[in-house]
């Protein structure tokens, strides 16, 4: 009986994990043409309940979140938000996401540009290229599943590597730091 | 029979390839093939020496035996015999011992040919000073030029080096452990991340090779193959004169449109193209892609319909590759194509 059971075990495991290995190089990006539905904002009309968060099926592979650490440096996102401690942009590493933290919102910041200096990535990356992005940015912050998250980085960090960041409680504050201070 | 001799015909025209160490084209690789060449010979012999003694252990000794025992009955020592046999084992261990160092100091001598070149590392070797960087899975070229800064040359996937002058490659790396390998010219040499390695070499005959990553980096590691291209030193100056330009502007219609789909799409984001905006070092320079002979680091040849489905999707060529697909209007892709081609 001992033996079918570690057999089973290892039978779960190996299927588990094949997830985070799995490289589809042919895949359709996540929720691509749902954009329209990303919002902004955390305020709706009428009080009701926040729309419901989208999920990224990148996040679940080590693979994707790779690809978005290196797209992060070769599409120079490094160059304004640095290693996620922020500079010239806004960090990733903290609770606070002026345009939202959700994948949906990320994406729209990313294809769309925001004010003060974000620029638009529309049409110069291709949406699952984005999406491996939004992946690895999300990880930066510690809103991504540890057990995909890069688990160094190659440069200097100053804080926890992305796969043991605390889990954070994102504070969408939906507010352009101009707002902010005026 | 047929079956034999062709297969003997392939095998043989295999040995004298374009990517091959027993068919030398530098000093380096004629060393190399050399020493192989000295070790085949005298293993062969010892091969056959051995198996003819091991054939005759085998052949049942009948006449010691002949009306007196019958067969495996241990035989009892003879001093006589005990001494013969000793002195042949002896005299095979030092014969064994003799072979081994003249291998070793045949070793010694091509190594200090292979490595001659490096010594004389001086300006009057006047070496052509080149940088190959190792990508996934792709290998950048760059012609430094110390002294005129503005000619220097940036090229993907293919080398050209002039005949008889001494060569000295700088090898990087920018992600992974690589390896550097024209089997016709030199032995391999790895490109390791953050150590640049060198390599010397001087080209003795004209013509073109195959070089191949030779350490597994990856998916398309298999994927990962150079041109390398030995000329004469006029025709290597008149192909650095060719090479140094700028992109050729376009001049037809499509030409021009093909232009301006690569600088508004994604094109701009890792590809370079000398004399327009596109500036990037992500993916090859594409400046004078029309010259080169295959697309991909070897993987399919350039020709328009390769270029057209590697543009519109990488990813069914290479899996794997960094190049994401591109879904671009047929209009687009084929004024794409058109202007790419026109980069000569």
């Amino acid at each position: 009986m001992k033996p079918l059971v570690s057999l089973a075990i290892v039978c779960v495991v190996g299927v588990v994990s094949c997830k985070r290995e799995e490289r589809g190089f042919r895949v359709q990006p996540p929720a691509a043409e749902k954009l329209s539905a990303a919002t902004m904002s955390d305020l709706h009309p009428g009080g009701g309940p926040t729309p419901p968060s989208t999920s990224n099926g990148y996040e679940e592979s080590a693979y994707a979140v790779s690809e978005g650490q290196k797209l992060y440096m070769t599409m120079n996102c490094v160059g304004c938000h640095f290693h996620g401690g922020g500079g010239i942009g806004p960090p990733f590493i903290d609770e606070q996401w002026i345009y939202g933290s959700d994948p949906k919102q990320i994406f729209a910041s990313i294809v769309e540009g925001r004010p003060n200096g974000m620029p638009a990535f529309r049409g110069k990356i291709t949406d699952y290229q984005v999406w491996q992005i939004v992946a690895y940015v999300r990880s930066l912050g510690g809103l991504a599943s540890p057990s995909s998250a890069p688990g160094r980085g190659d440069e200097m960090q100053g804080g926890h590597p992305p796969n043991s960041n605390p889990a954070q409680t994102p504070h969408n504050s939906s507010l352009p730091p101009s707002a902010e201070h005026p | 029979m047929t079956f034999f001799s062709s297969t003997a015909a392939t095998l043989v025209a295999a040995i004298f390839d374009k990517q091959s160490a027993l068919n030398p084209a530098g000093e380096q690789g004629a060393s190399i093939a050399r020493l192989w060449w000295i070790y085949f010979c005298v293993l062969t012999i010892i091969f056959v020496l051995v198996a003819i003694f091991l054939f005759f252990a085998m052949l049942p000794r009948r006449t010691r035996f002949v009306g007196q025992e019958p067969a495996g009955v241990i035989e009892q020592p003879n001093e006589s015999h005990e001494r013969r046999i000793s002195t042949v084992v002896i005299s095979a261990v030092i014969a064994s011992i003799v072979v081994l160092f003249v291998l070793l100091f045949i070793d010694f001598f091509t190594g200090r040919s292979i490595y001659a070149l490096n010594d004389q590392n001086t300006a009057d070797a006047d070496p052509l000073t080149i940088k190959i960087t190792g990508h996934q899975w792709w290998w950048q070229v760059e012609y430094t030029n110390e002294s005129q800064p503005s000619k220097m040359l940036t090229t993907a996937n293919e080398l050209h080096v002039p005949i008889g002058r001494p060569v000295k490659l700088t090898l990087n790396s920018n992600d992974v452990i690589h390896s550097f390998w024209v089997p016709n010219m030199h032995g391999k040499k790895d490109l390791v991340p953050g150590h640049p390695t060198e390599m010397w070499l001087r080209a003795t005959q004209p013509g073109t090779f195959r070089g191949q990553c030779a350490e597994f980096c990856g998916l398309q590691h298999a994927h990962m193959r150079l041109t390398f291209v030995a000329q004469p030193p006029d025709e290597f100056e008149q192909w650095m004169q060719a090479s140094s330009t700028d992109a050729p502007q376009p001049t037809t219609e499509t030409q021009q449109k093909g232009l301006q789909v690569f600088m508004s799409n994604q094109c701009m984001m890792c590809h370079s193209i000398s004399g327009t905006n596109a500036r990037a070092t992500v993916g090859p320079d594409l400046t004078h892609i029309g010259s080169r002979d295959m697309l991909a680091a070897g993987a399919v040849p350039n020709t328009r319909g390769y270029l057209a489905g590697w543009i519109a999707n990488p990813q069914n060529i290479k899996p794997g590759v960094r190049m994401p697909p591109n879904t671009l209007p047929s209009d687009d892709l084929n004024a794409l194509v058109d202007y790419l081609e026109s980069l000569k």
